[in-house]
C-alpha cells in the first residue's frame, strides 16, 4: 500500500500524519510506504490512498481516493481510517 | 592518527554528512531494518545538498530587492522568511547548526525526563530553524567550537519544553483536552494573542459562526502565497524606485514582467528549500520520536501549528488578515523608529497570523482573534528588527527569521552572551 500524507507545507501535519500511519501499519502488520508531500507537488505522484486533513482533502484532485482525517492526533480514528483503506486494497 | 584526523577534520567538517549521520544513528537504535536506514541516511544528506541549490536560486532574486530597496528608501529592506535566512546561515555555521540540532534533541529528552516539563518537541523544521539561529546568535557573540556546540544544545533542549509548556494553559483551551502542546517557534505571539482575548473578548462570541467562503484558502499553499507576495512586493518597490534604478536590474525588461520573473524565482527558491527541509525532517523527526517514546514515555508531544486550524477554521482567516494589518502598519512604524524596514512575509503571517487568531478566539471569541492577531502581527515585525543587530553579518542580509520566538531567544540570548563574552 503506497499512502500520501499531504499538507500545506509537507512538513507539518503531514508529518505527523505520517509517524501515526506508520505506527498502525506496523502494528497490524501491513506493508507500504506513507511519504510526506506538500499540496503544489502531488500531481503526478502514484499512490493507492491520500490522507489529509479535512480542509486540505477538499483542495486535493488526484486520481488516488483521498482520505480526510478529523483529528489527526487521534490515535483511533487513524486505525479505523487505515484498516478501512487497506481493506479496500486488498479485495 | 590519520583516521581520526580524516574523521573531525573531513567527515564531520561536512554538514550534509553529519545531517546523515544523525539520521542513521536515529533509525539503527530504532533497529530499523538495514534498507530504510541506508535510504534515511542518504536522503537526509540528499536532502541537505539540496537546501544550498534553493539558496542560490533564492537568493539571485533577493539580491536583486535588497538593494532596489536601499537605493529607492535608504533603508535596509527585510523580508522575513525562514527558509532563506536558513539556507543562507548554512553556508557558514552548516556543521555548528547539525551539531546543536542533533544534541538539541537529547536535551529535550534529557529536560522533559528531569524536569516537571514533560514535552517533545516534534516540529523538526522549527528545530533546524532554532539551531540555525542559536549557531549564528552564539556564534556572533564570539563563542566557537565546543562551548557554542554545548551552550547551544542545551538551549535549544531547553526551548523545545519552554515554549510548548508556556502555550499549555491556552492549548487546553483550543482542543478542549490535553493531548497535545504547540510545538511551534510562534508561541510568544500565540501567548499574546491569548492573554488579549482574555482581558477584551468573550469566549462565547466565537468566530465560528460567521459564514465564511473559503476563497483565502489558497494561500495554504504556502509556495503560491509566497509568489504572489514577492510578485507584489517586487511591483510596488519598483513603482517607487521609478524607471532609472528598476532598470539597473530589470535591463531591457518591463517592471511587470521583471517583477512577475523575480516572483516567481524567489518561491521557487523557497520551493526547492522546502522540499530539501521536508527530505532530512521525514527522515529525523519518526527517528526521534520513536527514541523519544522509549526514553520519556508520559511526555506530550508538541506538534506543528497547523493542528490547531481545525479547531477554528473562521478564525484562521481572520487571524491571518489581522495579522498581515498588524504587520502592514508595524511597516511605516519602523523607519521613523530608526530600525529596519520589515515588508510583512506571506508565510510568517499566515501560519502565526492564523494561529494567533485561534488562540484569541478561544479565550475572546471573534474580538480575541482579531486583536490578538493583529498583536501577533506587531510582535513578528519589532522583533526582527531588533533580531538583526544580534545575527552579526546575518544581520545584513535582506531576509531574517520570521516567528516570534526566533527573535525572543535570539535577542535574550544576543545581548546576555554578549555580557558575558
Amino acid at each position: 500500500m503506497r499512502i500520501l500524507a499531504v499538507c500545506g507545507m509537507g512538513l507539518g501535519s503531514s508529518l505527523v500524519l505520517k509517524m501515526n500511519i506508520e505506527k498502525v501499519m506496523d502494528q497490524e502488520g501491513i506493508k507500504g510506504t506513507v511519504d510526506v508531500k506538500d499540496l503544489s507537488s502531488i500531481q503526478g505522484e502514484k499512490a493507492d490512498f491520500i490522507f489529509a486533513s479535512e480542509e486540505i482533502g477538499k483542495k486535493i484532485d488526484h486520481p488516488a481516493e483521498v482520505i480526510s482525517v478529523k483529528n489527526m492526533t487521534d490515535r483511533n480514528e487513524i486505525k479505523e481510517k487505515v484498516l478501512t483503506a487497506a481493506a479496500k486494497l486488498s479485495k | 592518527m590519520t583516521l581520526i584526523n580524516f574523521i573531525v577534520y573531513q567527515v564531520l567538517n561536512e554538514p550534509a554528512v553529519l545531517v546523515g549521520l544523525m539520521a542513521l544513528i536515529g533509525l539503527a537504535v530504532m533497529k530499523k531494518p538495514f534498507s530504510k536506514i541506508m535510504s534515511g541516511t542518504l536522503k537526509s544528506i540528499l536532502g541537505f545538498v539540496i537546501l544550498g541549490a534553493g539558496s542560490n536560486v533564492l537568493i539571485s532574486s533577493l539580491n536583486n530587492l535588497g538593494p532596489m530597496i536601499q537605493q529607492t528608501f535608504n533603508i535596509q529592506g527585510v523580508i522575513p522568511t525562514n527558509e532563506a535566512i536558513v539556507a543562507l546561515a548554512q553556508q557558514t555555521f552548516g556543521r555548528e547548526t547539525a551539531l546543536i540540532m542533533g544534541f538539541g534533541f537529547l536535551a529535550n529528552l534529557l529536560f522533559a525526563r528531569i524536569t516537571p516539563l514533560k514535552y517533545v518537541f516534534l516540529t523538526g523544521h522549527h528545530i533546524f530553524f532554532m539551531a540555525a539561529l542559536l549557531s549564528a546568535v552564539l556564534g556572533t557573540a564570539g563563542l566557537n567550537e565546543i562551548p557554542l556546540i554545548i551552550v547551544g544544545s542545551l538551549l535549544l533542549g531547553f526551548v523545545m519544553v519552554l515554549f510548548p509548556a508556556l502555550g499549555a494553559p491556552f492549548m487546553r483551551k483550543v482542543t478542549g483536552g490535553d493531548e497535545v502542546a504547540i510545538g511551534h517557534f510562534g508561541t510568544t505571539g500565540y501567548i499574546a494573542a491569548g492573554l488579549v482575548g482574555q482581558l477584551i473578548g468573550d469566549p462565547e462570541d466565537s468566530t465560528e459562526d460567521i459564514e465564511f467562503s473559503d476563497s483565502l484558502s489558497f494561500l495554504k499553499e504556502s509556495v503560491l502565497s509566497t509568489m504572489l507576495t514577492m510578485i507584489i512586493i517586487f511591483f510596488i518597490i519598483g513603482l517607487f524606485a521609478g524607471p532609472e534604478v528598476y532598470a539597473e536590474y530589470a535591463g531591457e525588461r518591463s517592471l511587470f514582467m521583471f517583477a512577475l520573473m523575480q516572483g516567481i524565482t524567489f518561491a521557487a527558491g523557497v520551493s526547492i528549500i522546502l522540499s530539501g527541509v521536508r527530505m532530512i525532517i521525514g527522515e529525523i523527526v519518526p527517528a526521534f520520536q520513536g527514541i523519544a517514546e522509549k526514553i520519556v514515555p508520559d511526555a506530550k508531544p508538541a506538534l506543528d501549528c497547523p493542528i490547531t486550524f481545525t479547531y477554528a477554521p473562521n478564525a484562521v482567516i481572520i487571524g491571518f488578515i489581522f495579522s498581515f494589518l498588524g504587520g502592514l502598519v508595524s511597516m511605516f512604524l519602523l523607519g521613523p523608529l530608526g530600525l529596519a524596514l520589515i515588508i510583512p512575509g506571506m508565510v510568517p503571517h499566515f501560519f502565526t497570523g492564523a494561529t494567533a487568531g485561534v488562540f484569541g478566539n478561544a479565550t475572546g471569541g471573534k474580538k480575541g482573534a482579531m486583536l490578538g492577531a493583529f498583536v501577533n502581527g506587531i510582535l513578528i515585525s519589532f522583533l526582527p528588527a531588533l533580531l538583526l543587530p544580534v545575527l552579526g553579518s546575518l544581520g545584513f542580509a535582506n531576509t531574517t527569521f520570521g516567528d516570534a520566538d526566533f527573535g525572543v531567544v535570539g535577542i535574550i540570548v544576543g545581548y546576555l552572551a554578549k555580557l558575558f563574552s
